[in-house]
């Protein structure tokens, strides 16, 4: 315990009191809430050691080799942000965007869908509860009513699934398919030159079609493939309206970075471009309700720290998480690090997991939507009474 | 579960719904050759009643015409025509919806099949504005009942159909030299009598002059709409008809509705007709280039049986080539019927929005059923679906149609109970290695095995 707390002063120079002492500041549950809450999946596991990395740390540079980035946005000299988080990195000096590192679900093995089951029904393994943490959470919260949950999606994802009631919403004109689904694509058709050599030159259509377009920003987070602002904007608004959802749940996948993942150029920056735009268009179109926000960003685990053979990486462990809006209490990186020697890797490969995700999740519920302790620990998430809320992650 | 019987249910039939590699399986012939003992299902309106009957749509649309033309010569302002067209455009895409329905749910999918071959055989399209109203009627008078029947049937029920003497203008065709083309001065119309020898009967080589041509147009003069709605809207006037004997490809028919009868049943039992017929079976069934064995078999069987449908049928299960795996690719209704049979849509209260979403979805991928350009009908071999467009949007439609499934399916249990033995174990790997369930299923629905069969 005193490696985490020395570990953290160090980190978040946020005084005496850390997330994982200072008392909890539970929200005022008034019903219904004025607060919004906002979770995004990011499926495919995200590389929190390029979205936010470690540049301070004195292993950084040698074990990531080509996937080190050159010039990330340095928010306390030890770690940073991806190049491409340019909006992310305007919330955290705004002190509206928390950081966590060296975070995941308890699952330890490294299965997507798995993983996911995990992440979604806040058990601590797969497919042993049947509905989400999120949903769990409706009735302590007081919006199970059907018109106060919102998933950004066709039907609600597991998160989200489950008895209370809850709505959904998708855009006319849904997003395409991101890069990493088409590269999949091509594998896929491999062995049928007819189907592959169409994909391959619809794509080309793409590309020249986008390269003909004079902004570049809307060719990476606007018009083209895999472009989650539609999702985003569109959660946003519907958020913002006085009597709309309180909660909401986005899908962005596109994170399972085995191929060219890439450092400041590559499959990895398009994408975290792509999500950085969308969300300061989710911020935009909150308005005023942005104060009231908190977007709570979490991956089913982390990814190797060292580059595979094919430039990117492949399943981890530990990883990054976000917590953003203008209700958080924000401008740092909590995290117990431990350093990227070989010797403090998990199973000698991926980033080590020290914080349980749960931890944020019940720390946030408690703290931004008013959930009692006895709430979370009984339904929300079952065998959990030895992972203690974070705390102070929303502002009094 | 066996290869046979899998490769029955996609390649015969219309994809696998839960658990019908299973029961195909038990005896895959006989599963597929049962289907097609009795005439074909008839579709049923979604949201409840009964479609019109052919002539029920003729007396209405002549109503319409009546009401159109007095309303034109009072000089009346208001605009029915955009009002009528509308309703016109819901007639189609209603008969459209249940036929797309009866595609989903249907346990007699090879039966289906037939229905959807022989209507793109005998097109009427509903790009016709005259024709739209009726081209499910069609469908369903003209095709449905004579899949089990045979050809010669089926072809007389196509010609003598209000909607088919509207879409090749044969309704308007009047013999030149009969009592109402002598008072009225107006003449015959060879639009139907070109296509029935090139397009429904002998085929473009069958061995036909423009001399024919003109002969079975004035074999067809007369033949028009039953404005009292009798006879399911067909007419024969005597005094429209083109008199005197008429010669066709060496062969004297009266001048009367039986001679016209007798003429058609001699084109649709034509060695030239065999052949066409032979051929565009076997390239439906079989491959984009079939073996010609394949063909000169069906070919005899047609002949042999003067036209039994259900004879072909059994000659097409019957032949070893039609069982290689693979070789075609699902025209965009086959994939998306399949995609809904897989996941088995629609479901629940969002049904109707799931069939609305199907006919989008096959539209974007370039096809309308019943509604192709020309009387040649949709194509029939893997590239004309397969561009790039085309093959992204199927990606594309790949990923988003399983977003309707509630959450915590299993790809890959969906992908065995689906697909059977014919999964490859490629797609397996890709699956198992996708980013999420989501995904996992995409990648199944845009697998090559999904879209060809």
């Amino acid at each position: 315990m005193t490696t985490r707390r020395t570990i953290l002063k160090s980190m978040t120079a946020a005084g005496a009191l850390s997330i994982w002492d200072a008392p909890i500041r539970y929200a005022f549950a008034s019903v219904p809430t004025d607060r919004r809450l906002v979770v995004v999946i990011l499926r495919g596991a995200l590389d929190g050691l390029a979205a936010v990395p470690p540049h301070g740390d004195k292993d950084y540079e040698s074990v990531r080799g080509s996937l080190a980035i050159a010039h990330p946005l340095d928010i306390d000299g030890f770690f940073a942000l991806h190049p491409a988080l340019v909006n992310v990195k305007a919330m955290v000096d705004a002190k509206e965007a928390a950081l966590f590192h060296n975070i995941c679900s308890p699952y330890r093995d490294r299965s997507h869908f798995d993983g996911q089951n995990v992440l979604e029904t806040g058990a601590t393994g797969p497919h042993i509860l049947q509905d989400g943490w999120l949903n769990r959470a409706l009735v302590p919260m007081g919006l199970s009513d059907g018109d106060h949950a919102l998933a950004v999606a066709q039907t609600p994802p597991l998160l989200l699934s489950g008895p209370a009631r809850a709505t959904s919403w998708m855009p006319a004109n849904m997003p395409a398919p991101d890069e990493a689904f088409l590269a999949r694509m091509r594998i896929l058709y491999a062995r049928d030159p007819n189907l592959l050599g169409s994909l391959n030159s619809a794509m080309d259509m793409q590309a020249a079609a986008a390269g003909a377009m004079d902004d570049p920003g809307a060719r990476m987070g606007g018009a083209g493939y895999g472009n989650l602002t539609p999702l985003f904007e569109g959660a946003g608004k519907l958020l913002a309206a006085a009597d709309g959802p309180r909660v909401a749940v986005l899908d962005a996948g596109g994170w399972d970075t085995h191929f060219n993942e890439g450092a400041a150029e590559g499959q990895l920056p398009r994408r975290l471009q792509a999500l950085d735009t969308a969300l300061e268009t989710l911020k935009t179109s909150l308005g005023p309700a942005w104060s009231k926000t908190a977007v709570v960003m979490a991956t089913e685990f982390g990814r190797t720290v060292h580059p595979n053979g094919s430039n990117g990486t492949d399943h981890g462990t530990g990883g990054a998480a976000f917590l953003l809006g203008g209700a958080v209490n924000g401008g740092a990186v909590h995290a117990e690090w431990t350093g990227l020697s070989t010797a403090a890797l998990q199973d000698g490969r991926d980033q080590p997991a020290r914080t349980d995700l749960r931890a944020l999740f019940k720390g946030v519920l408690a703290e931004h939507m008013g959930v009692s302790a006895t709430a979370l620990n009984a339904t929300v998430f079952p065998d959990s009474g030895g992972v203690a809320p974070l705390r102070q992650l929303i502002r009094a | 579960m066996s290869l046979e019987g899998a490769i029955a249910v996609h390649r015969f039939g219309l994809g696998a719904r839960p658990g019908e590699i299973d029961r195909a399986s038990r005896n895959p012939k006989a599963w597929l050759l049962s289907q097609l003992n009795i005439a074909a299902d008839q579709p049923e309106p979604l949201d409840g009643g009964s479609f019109k009957s052919g002539g029920d749509l003729v007396v209405e649309m002549l109503q319409y015409q009546r009401e159109r033309a007095m309303e034109k010569r009072m000089g009346t302002q208001s605009d029915p025509v955009k009002d009528f067209f509308k309703t016109r455009v819901k007639f189609f895409t209603d008969e459209l919806a249940a036929r797309y329905q009866l595609g989903f749910t249907t346990d007699r999918p090879f039966a289906e099949r037939f229905v959807w071959f022989w209507s793109n055989h005998f097109v009427v399209s509903a790009q016709n504005p005259r024709a739209i109203t009726l081209v499910g009627a069609f469908e369903r008078e003209a095709i449905r009942p004579h899949i089990a029947g045979t050809f010669e049937d089926m072809a007389l029920a196509a010609m003598s159909h209000p909607a088919m003497l509207l879409y090749l203008d044969n309704a308007q065709s009047i013999g030149p030299d009969s009592p109402a083309g002598t008072r009225f001065g107006k003449g015959r119309n060879e639009n139907l009598g070109r296509e029935l020898m090139e397009l429904y009967t002998l085929g473009v080589d069958g061995g036909y002059s423009q001399a024919d041509v003109i002969s079975m147009a004035n074999i067809l003069t007369g033949w028009t709409l039953n404005p009292a709605g009798q006879n399911n809207g067909f007419a024969f006037y005597e005094n429209r008809h083109e008199p005197g004997e008429v010669t066709l490809r060496g062969r004297t028919y009266p001048p009367s509705l039986e001679g016209g009868i007798a003429a058609i049943k001699d084109l649709a039992n034509d060695p030239a007709t065999a052949r066409h017929i032979a051929t565009k079976l076997a390239i439906h069934f079989i491959a984009d280039d079939p073996p010609a064995e394949s063909v000169a078999r069906l070919q005899k069987t047609f002949t042999d049986s003067h036209g039994d449908l259900r004879a072909l049928a059994h000659a097409v299960v019957n032949d070893p080539a039609a069982w290689k795996s693979g070789t075609k690719m699902r025209t965009p209704v086959e994939y998306v019927t399949a995609g809904y049979r897989l996941l088995d849509l629609p479901k629940g209260d969002n049904a109707p929005k799931q069939v609305q979403g199907a006919l989008a979805a096959t539209r974007l991928m370039g096809q309308t059923p019943l509604a192709p350009p020309a009387p040649k009908g949709w194509p029939d071999t893997s590239d004309a679906w397969s561009g790039p467009d085309a093959v992204l949007t199927r990606i594309e439609w790949a990923k988003r149609v399983g977003q309707g499934l509630p959450a915590g399916f299993d790809a890959l249990a969906i992908a065995d109970a689906g697909m059977g033995p014919l999964l490859t174990p490629a797609t397996r790997t890709v699956m198992a290695r996708a980013e999420s369930q989501s995904d996992a299923l995409a990648f199944l629905i845009a697998s090559p095995e999904f879209q060809r069969r």
